[in-house]
């Protein structure tokens, strides 16, 4: 557990960065520091392994206060990954996530063993173990920058927009990674972004912040985005929030439609319906086509990829969208395997949205209670 | 190619001495630019002081310096460490201003990163800093080497023998070849030292080499 009391961080010249700013982050949760920026997310973030010192407050770790331990070991027990991933560019890949183990005096072998595990768990194939950073994508380069913070098992980490400077379905693949291992290793890590998107998909609980250091609220996505306190909140979390908090809304038994469909390669001339979709073998959708359009069988060029699919146990928000984006109206809804179980409509998915409570209560404060 | 057939061992022993009259302030030079140049780094008040004095004795013409060494440091008039320590503070004083830019070009974010892993003092220095200047230091060096060699040819002056006194005997006698080969002794030399650098720098270096590799 990270615990800020009343931490203050005034520059020589008045500039005050964090104001008198008190929050618990939960261990083995993911508390996300989001806002504008000059909100002081990045300087909160930097108090806690003392890259910064605050210039009064405390911050405390598992109760023990940070600025009465030794800098280097307080550090070298916490994963840190940055925006640009920070690698070192002389230092092979698997060197580079070597580096803490090696600090704290593992021997060689056993570093690169557990050096290798990790590229595997990041998902990077062995043979990238050799290169440098610079012979690396970009998504690549920051796997490297999060395997090389967890390398000696850290129970925190600090991740500083760790996923900003790639492209947008790069980031996404990374996110889902990173949850993915904390969902594994269920670390206590605090995350920072200024994208409210990225608060929300990853935080267990989020802090905003305000221009000037101030914390505007600190509470679960969920409850964030049904109840922000005030018209900054607001502002920040965005115009489609409605839409948005349907993505934590588990999705309620959907009344499901049996869905007409073919196999590609089957012929559909006799199909005197606008559409239908198209399933692989293994009754997995692969997309909808139009039969008045094709005389003979159905071939991979036909398919129209417009509509998304989603999952029977994932969220309203996905429901709804396979609903909205489906060429013939029909959400294509599959089970956790991706083979289709059915079809629903959206005002089907709206009935069930506007018969689900919305999100009275703030889990954030149970997190806290929970991690203490 | 008389005069040259007829001298061969009289050129190896200048060249020879000529080597260490030159290799040996360039590692004592660098060995001393490296404190120098990482503190001109660290406290940014004693970067332009540095900076400014070792320009200046950098403009300290040669021969004047070689005169003056034996009233400064208390040593025989003929004696080469004269020559030496002279090199050294020419040595120093361009490579200072090296080492401070390529500590300086080492990127933030992989300071950040170094400091953020736990690493701290001489570990963070040799471990990150250093190797990350080296291709900066090397260009410097290369710089240093190649105009220590021509310096030290003045030393003959003095009494100090080197390629040098190739060019002074030749002079004195109006013998062009010894001119020439004086003169053609001195750029090899500094080919060699350059290549040596070069070399150097490329074994100390190997990622450098592997950026075209990406797949």
């Amino acid at each position: 557990m990270i615990r800020f009391d009343n931490v203050t961080k005034q520059y020589p010249g008045g500039t005050v960065a964090v104001d008198d700013l008190s929050l618990t982050a939960p261990t083995g949760r993911i508390t996300v520091f989001v806002g504008p920026s000059g909100c002081g997310k990045t300087t909160s973030l930097r108090m806690i392994n003392r890259m910064i010192e605050p210039t009064t407050g405390t911050i405390s770790l598992d109760g023990q206060d940070t600025a009465t331990m030794n800098e280097a070991e307080l550090r070298r027990g916490i994963g840190y990954v940055i925006q640009h991933a920070g690698l070192f560019p002389h230092r092979t890949v698997l060197d580079n996530v070597g580096t803490v183990p090696r600090l704290l005096g593992w021997d060689k072998k056993e570093t690169r063993e557990r050096s290798r595990e990790l590229l595997a768990r990041v998902g990077l194939a062995p043979e990238l173990a050799d290169r440098y950073p610079s012979q690396l994508s970009g998504g690549q380069q920051q796997r490297v920058g999060v395997a090389r913070a967890l390398a000696a098992d850290p129970p925190v980490m600090l991740m500083d927009e760790p996923f900003s400077a790639v492209d947008p379905v790069v980031r996404e693949q990374l996110q889902d990674v990173f949850l993915d291992l904390q969902g594994e290793l269920g670390k206590t890590i605090i995350f920072v972004t200024h994208d409210i998107d990225e608060a929300i998909k990853l935080g267990d609980q989020v802090a905003v912040l305000r221009v000037g250091g101030k914390l505007a609220q600190i509470s679960d996505p969920a409850y964030l985005l049904a109840h922000p306190v005030d018209d900054f909140v607001a502002d920040f979390v965005g115009r489609d929030r409605g839409y948005r908090s349907l993505q934590f809304q588990p999705t309620p038994r959907l009344p499901l439609a049996n869905e007409r469909t073919v196999v590609l390669g089957e012929s559909v001339a006799d199909l005197s319906v606008p559409w239908v979709l198209v399933v692989d073998d293994a009754h997995r959708p692969l997309g909808w086509v139009e039969p008045s359009r094709i005389d003979a069988e159905v071939r991979t060029e036909h398919l129209h990829r417009g509509g998304t699919v989603a999952r029977a146990s994932g969220s309203l928000r996905g429901a709804l969208d396979a609903a909205l984006s489906s060429p013939s109206r029909r959400g294509v809804i599959v089970d956790d395997s991706g083979e289709l179980v059915g079809t629903v409509r959206a005002h089907e998915v709206l009935s069930l949205i506007e018969a689900a409570d919305r999100p009275d209560e703030d889990r954030a404060s149970a997190l806290a209670e929970e991690g203490s | 190619m008389t005069w040259v057939n007829d001298h061969w061992d009289e050129i190896f022993t200048l060249a020879r001495s000529h080597v260490w009259l030159a290799g040996l302030p360039l590692i004592l030079g660098l060995l001393i630019a490296l404190p120098l140049g990482w503190a001109a780094r660290r406290w940014t008040r004693v970067y332009p002081v540095l900076i400014s004095t070792s320009g200046l004795l950098y403009t300290i013409p040669s021969l004047a310096l070689f005169v003056m060494m034996p009233l400064i440091i208390g040593t025989k008039v003929l004696d080469p460490i004269n020559v030496v320590v002279a090199m050294t503070i020419y040595t120093v004083a361009l490579l200072v201003r090296t080492v401070a830019d390529g500590l300086g070009s080492v990127p933030d974010d992989v300071l950040q990163a170094a400091r953020a892993m736990g690493y701290r003092g001489f570990r963070r220095f040799f471990g990150v800093e250093l190797p990350l200047a080296v291709p900066v230091i090397a260009a410097g060096l290369r710089v240093a080497a190649v105009s220590n060699v021509s310096i030290v040819s003045v030393a003959s002056l003095i009494g100090v023998s080197q390629l040098g006194n190739l060019l002074t005997d030749g002079y004195d006698r109006f013998i062009t070849e010894e001119i020439l080969a004086g003169i053609v002794a001195c750029v090899v030399l500094a080919l060699i030292f350059d290549g040596l650098i070069l070399l150097g720098q490329r074994l100390l270096t190997p990622w450098l080499r592997a950026q075209g590799a990406r797949s």
